[in-house]
C-alpha cells in the first residue's frame, strides 16, 4: 500500500484498503472556518444532538474576513465564537490568535502524521506536507462529522510526482506546482490523491512543501501528500507533545501512474487568466502591466514567502501606480516578520502590509479588484470574479515574481531584475 | 427518483467562484443564495431556473471552493439535477449532501441542446432527452448515495439512521 492507502486503513480499522473502495473512516480533527462553519453549526443544530462528538478534535478559526468587515461577516463570527462556549471547544482561533485557517492548523500542532483530517474548506489538502491525510468537505458533511466522527470516503487511486533537480535562484516550489498543474491540467487529478516524492521534495523546506499539498485541490486533487522525515518531526515536536503514526508507502505500493520532474530548467511561472492550468513561464508574458501585487494566503503567505519577496523588495519602491498588499499567513509569520525587520523593508518600499486574513485571496476585503484592473498574486485562484470584478484578471506566480512585478509594474522575472541592477 | 425539467447548458470548469461569487457568503439564507447562481456566468440563470432546469456541463463542474452555498444556491434557484461529464469531488459530496441530484455522464455535453425537455431517473442512471427521443446513461450511484438523495441530504438520512437506533 501506499502512504494514504495506509492511513485510510488505519483509520477505518481494517488492514487493507484498494482504490475505488468506498469506506467508513475515523476523523482525527475537524476543521471549520467563518464562512463555512456557520452553516456546518445550523445544520448540526438540525440533528439533534447536545453534544460533538469530540470538543478536543474541532478546530474552529476566523479568518477569511478577519477582523469583521460589515455586519454580517460579524454575526458569522459571533456564530462560531457561541458554538464554541456551548460545546466548550478549546480550539478556537480568534481574531488576532491565529490567521489564514491552514497555517493555523499545521503552525499550532493540530496536524500530524497519520492522521485523518477533515476541514470545511478545499484547501484542506495542505497538511498532507506533514503526512496527514486531509481533504475539504462541505458544511453538511461536517455537521455530521461533528455528530459522529465519521465520514466515508472513496479510497483515491494516486499519482506519484517524482522530483529531482536543483531550484535555480528566485525559482521556487510554486513555480514547480503551477508546472505541474498545467501538465496534469484543472480536472487531471479528480477524485485522486497525488503523493510527492524524489529527492528535490527531501530537500525542500516545511513550507515549500505546504505550497505544494495546497494547490493539489486546483487539480481536483482529493489531497496531496509527502512522507513525513525528520525535517518533519522536528516540526511537530516544536509544536506538541502529542502521539501520531508515521505510515510510508511500501517499495511495490501501486500508483495510477508515475510523473517525473525535474527542475534544474525549470524557470519562473504563471497562471494566466482565467484559469489555474493556463500556465506559461512568466518571461512570455513580461508586457502585462498590473494594477495590484497581492503576497499573502495559505498557499504563500509563509515567512520563507516574505522573506524571498523581502530580498527582493529591499532597497526598491513599488512602482507608481501599483499597489502591493501583504497579508502574512498567521499572527505567528507577522511577529516573525516585524521581529526580523521584513515588515519594515515592505513599508519603505510602499507596500501596504495587512494583518493575517484571507483578506484578497478569498476576494472578500482587503484588496479587491476593480473592473479591467490585473493583479498578479501568490494565492491560488484565478477564477473570474475570484478577488473581486468579474472583469479583472488574476496571474498566480510566486513570491519573487509578486515582488519583482510590483517593483517594475509589469509581470517579471525576478532573476531579470536583480541582473538588471547587479 | 424521477426529476425532470428544461436543460440548461454551461461548459468546462464552472467553478464555485461562478456559481456563487464570495461576496454572497455571508448569507446563510438559501433563498437568498439563489438570487445569485451562477451570477458568474450567466446572471439571467435565477429567472431562467424557476420553472425548474436541469444543468448540463462539461469537465470538472464546481471545483474551487468548498462552499456547500454553491448546490445550495443551484437548488434553491429550482435546478432539480445537476448532469456533466465529471465534477470536482467536493461539489459531487456536497449536492449528495443537500440532497440535489447529480450524475455524471461521460460524452453528455454534445448530445443535449438548450431548452431540451429531460426526464432523469435516478436509480437507473437514466437520462431521456424527451425534446430528441433519445436515451442516455449515466455512471450508477451506489445505493447509500442514492438513499441520501431520497431523504432530501444526509442531515435528514443521519436523523432517519438514529431514530432508527433508538427503536
Amino acid at each position: 500500500m501506499n502512504i494514504c492507502e495506509k492511513i485510510l486503513a488505519a483509520s477505518s480499522e481494517t488492514k487493507c484498503v484498494e482504490p475505488g473502495e468506498i469506506i467508513e473512516a475515523k476523523v482525527d480533527v475537524a476543521m471549520i472556518n467563518e464562512i463555512t462553519g456557520p452553516l456546518a453549526i445550523q445544520t448540526f443544530k438540525k440533528i439533534g444532538l447536545d453534544k460533538v462528538w469530540d470538543n478536543r478534535r474541532i478546530v474552529l478559526v476566523l479568518d477569511h474576513q478577519v477582523p469583521a468587515d460589515s455586519v454580517r461577516s460579524a454575526e458569522l463570527h459571533k456564530i462560531m465564537r457561541a458554538f464554541a462556549k456551548e460545546q466548550n471547544i478549546h480550539f478556537l482561533y480568534d481574531v488576532g490568535d491565529g490567521g489564514v485557517c491552514h497555517q493555523v492548523m499545521v503552525e499550532r500542532g493540530h496536524v500530524m502524521p497519520g492522521y485523518l483530517i477533515v476541514g470545511a474548506d478545499s484547501h484542506t489538502c495542505t497538511y498532507g506536507a506533514l503526512g496527514a491525510f486531509a481533504t475539504g468537505i462541505g458544511s453538511t458533511e461536517m455537521a455530521a462529522v461533528f455528530a459522529t466522527g465519521r465520514i466515508w470516503l472513496k479510497v483515491p487511486s494516486t499519482i506519484k510526482i517524482n522530483v529531482t533537480g536543483r531550484f535555480k535562484n528566485f525559482v521556487t516550489p510554486k513555480d514547480l506546482i503551477l508546472d505541474v498543474i498545467g501538465k496534469i491540467g484543472a480536472d487531471g487529478a479528480i477524485y485522486k490523491a497525488i503523493e510527492f516524492t524524489g529527492p528535490s521534495i527531501r530537500k525542500m523546506s516545511i513550507s515549500g512543501r505546504l505550497t505544494l499539498c495546497n494547490m493539489t485541490v486546483e487539480m481536483g486533487a482529493k489531497t496531496g501528500i509527502i512522507e513525513p522525515d525528520e525535517e518533519v518531526l522536528q516540526y511537530i515536536r516544536e509544536r506538541t507533545d502529542g502521539t501520531f503514526r508515521i505510515f510510508r508507502s511500501d517499495p511495490d505500493a501501486k500508483y495510477e501512474r508515475t510523473l517525473d520532474f525535474n527542475v534544474d530548467g525549470l524557470e519562473p511561472m504563471v497562471a494566466c487568466p482565467h484559469s489555474v492550468d493556463n500556465v506559461k513561464p512568466v518571461k512570455s508574458v513580461e508586457d502585462v502591466e498590473i494594477n495590484q501585487a497581492f503576497l499573502g494566503s495559505c498557499t504563500n503567505g509563509r515567512l520563507e514567502d516574505l522573506e524571498l519577496a523581502a530580498r527582493i523588495m529591499r532597497g526598491r519602491r513599488v512602482k507608481r501606480g501599483v499597489r502591493m498588499i501583504v497579508t502574512p499567513a498567521s499572527s505567528e509569520i507577522y511577529f516573525q516578520a516585524l521581529r526580523n525587520g521584513i515588515l519594515e523593508i515592505f513599508i519603505k518600499s510602499g507596500a501596504i502590509v495587512c494583518n493575517p486574513t484571507c483578506g484578497a485571496c478569498f476576494g472578500g476585503h482587503m484588496g479587491l479588484l476593480a473592473s479591467g484592473e490585473v493583479c498578479v498574486s501568490s494565492s491560488n485562484r484565478n477564477f473570474i470574479g475570484r478577488m473581486g470584478s468579474p472583469e479583472a484578471e488574476i496571474y498566480l506566480a510566486s513570491p519573487a515574481t509578486v515582488a519583482a512585478s510590483a517593483v517594475t509594474g509589469k509581470i517579471t522575472d525576478p532573476r531579470k531584475l536583480l541582473e538588471v541592477e547587479a | 427518483m424521477i426529476v425532470s425539467g428544461k436543460a440548461v447548458l454551461f461548459g468546462d470548469n464552472i467553478n464555485t467562484d461562478i456559481i456563487i461569487p464570495s461576496k454572497y457568503l455571508t448569507s446563510l439564507d438559501p433563498n437568498e443564495l439563489a438570487k445569485h447562481a451562477m451570477e458568474g456566468i450567466d446572471p439571467s440563470f435565477p429567472n431562467r431556473a424557476k420553472e425548474g432546469v436541469i444543468i448540463v456541463a462539461g469537465r470538472n463542474f464546481g471545483c474551487g471552493s468548498s462552499r456547500e452555498q454553491a448546490p445550495l444556491a443551484l437548488k434553491y434557484a429550482g435546478t432539480k439535477c445537476v448532469i456533466a461529464e465529471s465534477f470536482a469531488r467536493i461539489f459531487f459530496r456536497n449536492a449528495i449532501n443537500i440532497g440535489l441530484p447529480i450524475l455524471e455522464a461521460a460524452g453528455i455535453s454534445g448530445e443535449i441542446d438548450e431548452g431540451d425537455i429531460l426526464k432523469i431517473i435516478l436509480e437507473e442512471g437514466k437520462i431521456i432527452d424527451e425534446t430528441k427521443s433519445k436515451v442516455f446513461s449515466a455512471s450508477q450511484l451506489p445505493s447509500f448515495i442514492l438513499e441520501i438523495i431520497r431523504d432530501g441530504g444526509l442531515i435528514e438520512h443521519l436523523i432517519k439512521v438514529l431514530r432508527g437506533y433508538e427503536t
